[in-house]
């Protein structure tokens, strides 16, 4: 059993609630009393992740568990999926509408940024079922 | 742990109990207990926030007063530029600055003169772009201390120079009089994180300064002594650059650099760092930030209105043409401007230094959150359930303390109650006695 676990609702419409299950998170974390560095990572990793299942996924579910030596992070939807994982993981590359990006988002960097800052990343995503990425961040 | 030595305090005769300080504080650091606000001493970072909200003005500030100034045989005071913006716009900076001197100051150094040191530091600090960028302003220091405790992965962004404050009493000290015996160093504060600052320093072993005054305090002695003047003397020396420090985007605009931010007003702040926490703010390579809304203008121990200030302060700023001569010196300056001490993070939110009960508390945490109604609404003593859930587990309240899980149970009792007394043992006749 996890030693911690906690889980989140992803709710696409309501713009106000962007980003709220990483800040929840990232609070968490710092009570844990986690090296700052890692805080740092994490909260990047979780927050692009839960936009992404904001924008692209149009909500969904969230999911933190905290073991002895690792932190996984999981978000899931059932919108339109990846079609070519590869090309979406490109930096720069980005499938958001003009309305996304005008409110900052869809960038392209989200999922490279993902990378970057998880020890390890899976994507998993069938067109037209949904996706669903699992970050794991050693600690 | 360090014990903070703050400066605000609890007037306890004046405190009714209510709850309006534990919800606006930033840092979850009040609780009531026993019918009067207490403050938690680790988690209070100065802000003075409470001292604004409290309708029963049992907040407040230890700050020097004038007696202080006995103890020295010379004194020299540095007024921070808010004071400047606490009288109307004939009253000239270099009237106010004679003024000071006219109730018991020796000399003056203005904390506006030092802010333009800083500037031409932190101008060079910009020009070689580092790995830190976005650098965040180390000049507030409610804002360095909450940094401390809720943004502890931010803090090697704040710049490492020292505040106008340290560095003018530094400069004072080492540079103007280094020979002096029992001279007394004095700021004008408008804040009572500056107050802090001096008792129990940031970002140096030992303050340089000897003693704070609040604005508050010493404002009817100024205004008698600006009535009252003979002569003026010419005392500022401050650019416009320095003066306008005193309000929001002075200290960020002085950089002349292009992308910078200005966030003024905690609750803005705390936002805005939590949005550069998660990647999300861009392009910015400076930003400066200020626990009161306006900037130092809204500092807590002003007597003036924040934006009546904030518009003087843009006035008299304007009148001064002066550049900022200081700011050639810098070069063999280093050791006065920058911090002698690491900024480290303050482990007051840590559940336990044991990562495993750590973890076990939070699950408990979580466990009692949900069970918690979640209204937010302070009747336990705590400013959220959450708060509540955090007591709980850490020992220093009980579930019974929010009055819904109370009132639940004491209807549960009232049932069970009910329940037992309609029970009839076989031995009773139908009328329920037993005769």
């Amino acid at each position: 059993m996890a030693l911690f676990k906690k889980e989140f609702i992803i709710d696409s419409n309501d713009p106000m609630s962007y980003g709220q299950a990483s800040s929840s998170f990232k609070k968490t974390l710092k009570q844990l009393g986690v090296a700052p560095a890692i805080i740092k990572r994490t909260s990047i990793a979780m927050y692009e992740a839960e936009i992404n299942t904001i924008i692209h996924g149009g909500g969904g579910t969230g999911s933190v568990v905290i073991e002895n030596d690792h932190i996984e992070i999981i978000f899931e939807d059932h919108g339109p999926g990846i079609a070519d994982i590869d090309l979406a993981m490109q930096e720069g590359y980005s499938t958001a509408s003009t309305e996304i990006r005008e409110m900052g988002f869809g960038a392209g960097l989200g999922l490279p940024n993902i990378q970057k800052n998880s020890s390890n990343f899976k994507i998993e995503s069938k067109p037209g079922e949904g996706t669903k990425v699992t970050i794991r961040i050693d600690l | 742990m360090t014990v903070l030595k703050h400066s605000v305090i609890l007037d306890k005769d004046k405190c009714l109990g209510c709850t309006n300080c534990i919800a606006h504080c930033p840092t979850e650091a009040i609780r009531v207990r026993q019918g009067k606000a207490y403050i938690i001493a680790e988690r209070c970072i100065d802000c003075g926030e409470c001292i604004r909200v409290c309708p029963h003005h049992a907040k407040k500030a230890q700050s020097h007063t004038l007696e202080a100034l006995k103890q020295y045989d010379f004194t020299v005071a540095i007024p921070a530029p808010t004071l400047y913006g606490q009288f109307r716009d004939h009253t000239s900076i270099d009237m106010i600055l004679t003024a000071l001197k006219k109730v018991g100051f020796d000399d003056i150094f203005e904390a506006a003169e030092a802010a333009d040191i800083v500037t031409a530091k932190l101008k060079k600090m910009l020009k070689t772009k580092d790995k830190n960028v976005p650098w965040i302003s180390s000049s507030c220091p409610a804002i360095v201390r909450l940094i401390q405790i809720r943004f502890p992965d931010l803090l090697e962004q704040v710049v490492n120079i020292e505040s106008p404050m340290e560095i003018a009493a530094r400069i004072i000290k080492n540079e103007i009089y280094p020979d002096k015996k029992n001279i007394g160093v004095f700021f004008i504060s408008p804040c009572p994180a500056k107050i802090t600052a001096v008792r129990n320093p940031i970002g140096s072993k030992v303050s340089a300064v000897d003693g704070v005054i609040a604005i508050n305090e010493i404002f009817l002695d100024l205004q008698t002594a600006v009535h009252s003047l003979d002569s003026i003397e010419e005392l500022g020396k401050a650019s416009s650059w320095g003066i306008s420090w005193a309000r929001s985007e002075g200290e960020s605009h002085s950089t002349e650099w292009t992308e910078t931010v200005a966030v003024d007003g905690i609750g803005n702040v705390i936002k805005f760092l939590e949005e550069l926490e998660n990647g999300k703010i861009k392009h910015v390579d400076f930003i400066e930030a200020m626990a009161c809304p306006g900037g130092c203008v809204g500092g807590a121990l002003t007597v003036e209105n924040p934006y009546i200030c904030k518009a003087r302060i843009i006035r008299k700023a304007a009148k001064v043409k002066r550049p900022p001569e200081e700011r050639n010196k810098t070069e063999k300056r280093d050791n006065l401007l920058m911090m002698d001490a690491e900024l480290s993070p303050a482990e007051t939110l840590k559940l336990d230094n044991d990562f495993k009960t750590a973890l076990e508390k939070m699950s408990r945490i979580e466990q009692y959150t949900e069970e918690l109604p979640g209204l937010d609404c302070g009747s336990c003593g705590a400013p959220t359930c959450r708060a509540l859930a955090e007591d709980i587990v850490n020992g220093c309240a009980k579930k019974n303390d929010c009055i819904f899980v109370l009132r639940n149970e004491i209807k549960d009792l009232t049932e069970n109650l009910a329940e037992l007394g309609s029970w009839m043992p076989p031995l009773f006749s139908k009328d329920g006695k037993k005769k």
